[in-house]
């Protein structure tokens, strides 16, 4: 394995940097430029696209693992003077890690977000603050992207907020256009988000914060390698300290990936422009939550995986019901974001297989979800800013470019064979069956359940909203009239992303390998070539036989809970059989929590916001009273001092200095008598002192 | 006759000056009370080099004190020309401005 030449350092240190100097010329003079600046940025993810492929070809089918800080590349000192490896204090380096992950993400990243910012030009158009959107969409990305090449966790934490950030200005974007109908709802999306995603950073923070009081570096090679001798140093056993530190980095990705309780913020980020979502849910931000659980794995204890794993698993689950009684067709797929990210983060805490799975779904979802969504917004787009699907319907003829990537992506994210979704998600249900039965715990026992249910309600609910929103009757005439297949740039878009979603997990038309497996992802990333030379105490070994079974299973169970699904979902809405009002009736009270989203917004805003705000009062109160008081009290006592020092320096101080004058006046009214001014008196007196003297030295 | 015969002399004169300094209501009797005084150190210098000394040392200061009352004679009348000018008087009591 050759490490990577200077060229291609410097190339990849183009990546980020070309996003970021487009954002720079963009908010400056993007009202100046023509179209406002959108080729420019457009081009510049072009650029971004182009390096990233090549990159990722040129280096990853062979595999390997390059970091810039040992084999000379660019690497920048902070706090501390450059230098390689282990240091005293502060050894903090910013550098480039490039390995099979970081790849495969930054060519997914690249790829996604070219075409996003080509829909953009599409669906933005007309938009007021147009420069300003795609300026913050372009910092977005390059805030992703440089997440995807930090080295060191501090940098990948920087990034981290810094897309916190990005997401609570797009989010809120139409917040600042007055005649936008929803400028409240914008306005309190964005804030929702950026605190939701805030409890989960601060965790992320602690954590860092633990880890590096241990082992004194933020190097990610480092803390993997230090974190493997510290366990062998206990005996095999991840040491407590590990495990809170664990839990406390998981709950970043908790935060950021939108787990459960932590979820509640997604759904609202709808209220941003539909790229946003595509850009949320897709590509950045809430992967970012599970790039860090892969990029700091050799550091999670079982304890902290069987956490994920449950958390994840339930997230799913909960995410997939609540998938299936949205009407807003964005929120059908917020819901189905939450619920794939929990397939990652429960696929990740199985461990081994189940590392590599959960990464490899979080790209092939980058590629079908950023298309999903983009479709969505080409139907919003077409119907005018409609967005209830129960008044659409029909929808197939009148933009069938539209229809049919959404369809492919449909079928992606359902797991359907030879479609992206299927090789990833295969391999997840694959992995938590095989720890299971390996003897993982109740966790994996937990995954498995939850996921199958998950997949199946996954299938239905994407099928319904494909049925409800392009098939039967229109319901709606007015929207139905004029609804239009929208412009070139983003059914390239589409058409490009769908492609994705057919061929990112495998390009099965190469081999014919239709069952997928060797899919590229897993043959080229793996424990071994993430975390080079690592021994990792937090996985288990599983023979070649069980995991054959356990193929086999996962093999069967996903494509019946698929078929299932699709079924389900034909049954009702594509052939109306069964009325749906009907159903929902029967289930009566449970319909209504899970519509309501099990009440977990009523929840946070009786408990925790009503509390925050009822402290917050309290805290005015003793502000106000207490703090206050002390001040005032503080003042009336000062300005008494004051009084006090007043008299004295009127009275004593001033009155000796006035008495030294006087008595000073009083002996010079003496001696002025002596002064006349007359020479002769003047020779007398001296005369007379010298006979006095003469007189006196004669005499004594 | 001894040393004590000159030093008389001089002491005399010395307090005749002094007096017409200290007592004469003209500037140019005080003038020459101070030629009086000087000429006392005259005789005081010369006598006692002629008793004591056996150079010429005491005499060579007579004659620097006779030149330099010339001196300060010119000095002193011009200063007086310039009083009688500002005050049109030369009453020592007079001329009191270093009074204030």
């Amino acid at each position: 394995m050759e490490p990577l030449t200077q060229l291609d350092y410097k190339l990849l240190l183009a990546v980020p940097l070309i996003p970021l100097l487009g954002y720079v010329v963009n908010i400056f003079f993007g009202r100046k430029l023509p179209r406002q600046g959108d080729w420019l940025l457009t081009g510049g993810m072009f650029a971004v696209m182009c390096i990233t492929v090549y990159m990722f070809f040129k280096f990853v089918g062979a595999g390997g693992f390059h970091e810039s800080v040992a084999e000379g590349g660019p690497a920048y000192g902070w706090l501390y003077s450059l230098g390689h490896g282990k240091a005293d204090g502060l050894n903090v380096v910013a550098g480039i890690l490039y390995d099979p992950l970081g790849a495969a993400m930054l060519a997914a990243v690249g790829v996604v977000s070219f075409f996003i910012h080509l829909f953009s030009m599409g669906y933005m158009q007309g938009d007021r603050r147009y420069h300003i959107f795609f300026a913050n969409i372009s910092l977005f990305t390059f805030a992703m992207l440089g997440l995807v090449l930090a080295d060191s966790i501090l940098f990948l934490f920087i990034f981290w907020e810094l897309m916190g950030l990005m997401s609570y200005l797009l989010i809120g974007h139409f917040s600042h256009d007055p005649d936008s109908p929803r400028i409240t709802q914008a306005a309190a999306a964005s804030k929702k988000a950026f605190l939701t995603t805030r409890v989960g950073d601060t965790c992320l923070l602690f954590g860092m914060a633990i880890f590096y009081w241990k082992f004194q570096t933020f190097q990610l090679s480092e803390l993997w390698a230090l974190s493997a001798e510290e366990v062998a140093r206990n005996g095999g056993e991840y040491p407590a300290w590990m495990t809170v530190g664990g839990l406390f980095i998981f709950g970043g990705t908790v935060g950021k990936s939108a787990q459960f309780p932590l979820h509640i913020w997604l759904p609202d980020a709808m209220e941003g422009p539909t790229p946003v979502s595509a850009m949320i849910h897709a590509a950045t931000m809430v992967a970012a939550g599970v790039f860090l659980l892969g990029r700091c794995f050799p550091m999670m204890s079982p304890t902290v995986l069987a956490v994920a794993t449950t958390v994840g698993a339930f997230t799913a689950l909960f995410a997939a019901t609540i998938g299936c009684t949205v009407n807003d067709i964005k929120g059908v797929l917020a819901y189905s974001t939450i619920s794939q990210l929990g397939f990652m983060v429960a696929a990740i805490g199985t461990g081994g297989l189940g590392l590599v799975a959960g990464l490899f779904h979080m790209v092939t979802h980058a590629f079908f979800k950023a298309c999903l969504f983009l479709c969505a917004g080409s139907v919003i787009h077409a119907c005018h800013h409609e967005q209830d699907m129960q008044k659409m319907g029909g929808l197939r003829k009148k933009l069938p470019i539209t229809f049919a990537a959404m369809l492919i992506c449909t079928l992606a994210i359902a797991g359907a064979p030879l479609f992206a979704g299927f090789y990833s998600k295969d391999r997840i249900l694959q992995s938590a069956i095989q720890s299971w039965a390996t003897g993982f715990g109740g966790a994996s026992a937990f995954a498995v359940i939850a996921l199958t249910l998950a997949a199946a309600l996954t299938s239905f609910y994407m099928f319904r909203l494909i049925f409800l929103t392009f098939f039967g009757e229109p319901r709606d005439h007015h929207v139905h009239e004029h609804a239009h297949e929208s412009p070139w740039p983003m059914t390239t878009a589409l058409i490009a992303l769908a492609l994705g979603g057919v061929f990112a997990g495998k390009v099965w038309l190469r081999d014919f390998d239709l069952l997928g497996h060797h899919t590229w992802f897993t043959d080229m990333v793996s424990a071994d070539t993430l975390y080079p030379g690592v021994q990792l105490a937090n996985q288990l070994t599983i023979d070649a036989h069980t995991s054959h079974l356990a193929h086999s299973w996962a093999l069967g169970i996903s494509l019946t809970v698929a078929f299932l699904g699709f079924s389900l979902a034909l049954w009702i809405y594509g052939l109306r059989r069964l009325d749906p009002a009907r159903i929902t009736a029967r289930l009566g009270e449970v319909y209504a929590a899970v519509a309501r989203k099990y009440y977990v917004d009523e929840l946070v805003n009786a408990t925790v916001v009503r509390g925050t705000s009822a402290l917050s009062r309290g805290l005015t109160w003793i502000d106000a009273r207490l703090v206050d008081g002390v001040v005032n009290l503080t003042g009336s006592f000062n300005r008494g001092l004051g009084f006090f020092s007043a008299g004295f320096d009127n009275r004593v101080v001033d009155g000796l200095v006035n008495w030294v004058a006087y008595t000073t006046q009083a002996f010079g009214a003496v001696a002025r008598l002596f002064q006349t001014g007359r020479i002769q008196q003047y020779v007398s007196f001296a005369v007379a002192g010298g006979l006095l003297l003469a007189a006196g030295l004669i005499l004594f | 006759m001894g040393v004590e015969a000159y030093v008389a002399v001089s002491a005399a004169l010395f307090a005749l000056g002094i007096v017409c300094i200290v007592a004469r209501r003209n500037i140019l009797y005080v003038l020459m009370g101070i030629e009086m005084i000087l000429n006392a150190a005259n005789i005081n210098f010369v006598a006692f080099n002629r008793f004591n000394g056996d150079g010429l040392d005491g005499r060579m200061f007579a004659i620097f004190v006779i030149i330099m009352a010339a001196a300060e004679a010119a000095v002193a009348l011009a200063i007086v020309l310039n009083v009688f000018h500002l005050f049109q008087s030369i009453k020592p009591s007079e001329v009191d401005l270093l009074r204030e």
